[in-house]
């Protein structure tokens, strides 16, 4: 068998869980859609005690539209419902938009919304999205509950705010601010796999068509989704052309991220790719942003 | 050492039993216990998509499953699609465009392919190659995949040849 032994649990009540994780700590793993944990087990690079399947706790699927316009997504949500799923189409664009990107339709059909966030891939489009979207964590251990901010969430290569004994329950996503448009671009070797440069875009105008706010969060491009604050903080007041898009994607692309080399891509690859995807991402945000201006 | 524990499911529509450590995988019970051998493992960490089957319906990776997790639920593997003697239309179509060569990958394109079709029964050729980008075929260069599919789908929707 590929795996190391391990005892499994799939409790039905959300207590059930969290009480298993106490009490076995370090050697405990939650399982969600098991896309990226399961892997890691077949190849002995995992070895946890205990494995508590997540599975059987539907309260943790649902998604709910929140009464401000916002949006709170169960971690057990999977991704392919994300994708098909109508509240987010019209509540979290940049979500729907960014869903065929995250691996291929098999792996979608297991695979959470809170698994992916939870193992922080750095090539992982989601991270980079709940950070554009300025998204908020709940976390649930037996002593309580807290909140995080999906910016204070990521804290390094592969690890979470999330301490042993703990659960990503909720995401909770703000209701879009007016005047948007929401752009994601990435280059991957083949579609669905990690890519090797990807970038979610923000644009918001002001009332004068120029530009109110902007974000820029990359993948691929640190050891987790990585901000480009200065380049797009250098968009505001500007009126937004070609122009203004290429001089804050090459700052972008050449000071604030630091993408690294791998077999595929060289650094250097990754900084040319992340230019262009942040020029065409600017536009289409900014022409999305004009378009709901105009309706 | 863990509990080996009593699981039972509907695979094909035929119900199996089995004492199973948790830490076997789901491709591995088909295999070894239920002796479905139709479903093949080629990288078993979710990249090549030979293993794919339904569960309940949809398209998923057995190898990235335990046969633990599939306990009370639905398995169908591409013996449950159609027999020799009366091939499934999508089978037909890969028989008839040659949409395979060794055959390795086919079990685990077929499996995807048609919850894919009954979504989309009038897929672009573009859409098809986007349902397949998590199934690797080391042999046909995809054109007569992609090919029978579409062939597969007009047959599905009831559209003579
Ligand atoms: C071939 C292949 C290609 C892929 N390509 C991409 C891609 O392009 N982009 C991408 O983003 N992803 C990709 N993935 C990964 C996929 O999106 C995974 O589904 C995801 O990373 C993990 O989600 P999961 O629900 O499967 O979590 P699991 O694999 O079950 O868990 C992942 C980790 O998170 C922990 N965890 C899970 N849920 C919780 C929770 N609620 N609270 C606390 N901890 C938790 C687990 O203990 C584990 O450590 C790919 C996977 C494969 C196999
Ligand atoms: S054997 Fe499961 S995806 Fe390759
Ligand atoms: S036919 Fe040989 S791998 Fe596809």
């Amino acid at each position: 068998m590929k795996p190391a032994p391990f005892d499994y649990e799939a409790p039905g009540h959300l207590d059930e869980a969290l009480e298993l994780l106490a009490r076995h700590g370090d050697d405990a793993k939650p399982l969600a859609g098991g896309q990226s944990l399961i892997p890691l087990l077949n190849f002995r690079l995992a070895r946890p005690a205990v494995l508590v399947d997540l599975q059987r706790l539907l309260g943790l699927a649902s998604i709910r539209e929140t009464e401000d316009g916002g949006l709170r997504l169960g971690a057990m949500v999977r991704q392919a419902s994300l994708e098909r799923d109508a509240a987010v189409e019209s509540r979290a664009p940049l979500l729907h938009r960014t869903m065929p990107f995250v691996a291929h339709p098999q792996i979608r059909n297991r695979g959470t919304l809170g698994g992916n966030l939870a193992h922080a891939d750095p090539a992982s489009e989601l991270p980079a999205v709940a950070v554009a979207l300025d998204a908020r964590l709940r976390i649930v251990s037996v002593g309580g509950e807290r909140w995080v901010d999906a910016r204070q969430f990521f804290v390094g290569l592969l690890t979470t705010a999330i301490e042993p004994g703990e659960l990503l329950v909720e995401i909770e996503l703000p209701p879009p601010p007016e005047r948007t448009g929401w752009a994601f671009q990435e280059v991957a070797r083949r579609h669905g796999d990690y890519a090797h440069a990807g970038v979610a875009a923000r644009v918001t105008l002001d009332g004068a068509g120029r530009c109110a706010s902007a974000r820029l969060v990359y993948l691929s491009a640190g050891d987790g989704p990585t901000e480009a604050a200065e380049a797009a903080g250098s968009l505001v007041g500007a009126h937004l052309g070609e122009a203004t898009f290429d001089a804050a994607a090459r700052f972008a692309a050449e000071r604030e991220i630091e993408p690294t080399d791998d077999i595929h891509a060289s650094a250097s690859f990754k900084r040319h790719l992340a230019a262009v995807l942040t020029r065409r991402a600017l536009a289409e945000a900014t022409r999305l942003a004009r378009a709901e201006v105009a309706s | 050492m863990t509990v080996p524990r009593e699981i039972e499911l509907r695979v094909n529509g035929r119900r199996i039993r089995g004492v199973v450590e948790p830490r076997l995988l789901l491709s591995d019970f088909l295999r070894h216990e239920a002796d479905l051998t139709g479903t093949h493992v080629g990288c078993e960490h979710g990249v090549c998509g030979a293993c794919t089957v339904l569960l309940d319906g949809e398209a998923v990776r057995s190898c990235l499953l335990l046969a633990v997790q599939a306990d009370g639920r639905e398995v169908t593997t591409v013996e449950g699609l159609g027999t020799p003697e009366a091939l499934h239309p999508l089978q037909q179509a890969f028989r008839d465009e040659h949409g395979l060569q060794c055959g390795f990958c086919t079990g685990g394109i077929l499996m995807t392919l048609v919850p894919f079709l009954e979504r989309c029964p009038d897929p672009t050729e573009d859409e098809v190659r986007h349902a397949l980008s998590g199934n690797l075929c080391r042999c046909t260069g995809y054109q007569n995949i992609v090919d029978a599919t579409l062939r597969g789908a007009r047959a599905l929707r009831g559209e003579e040849e």
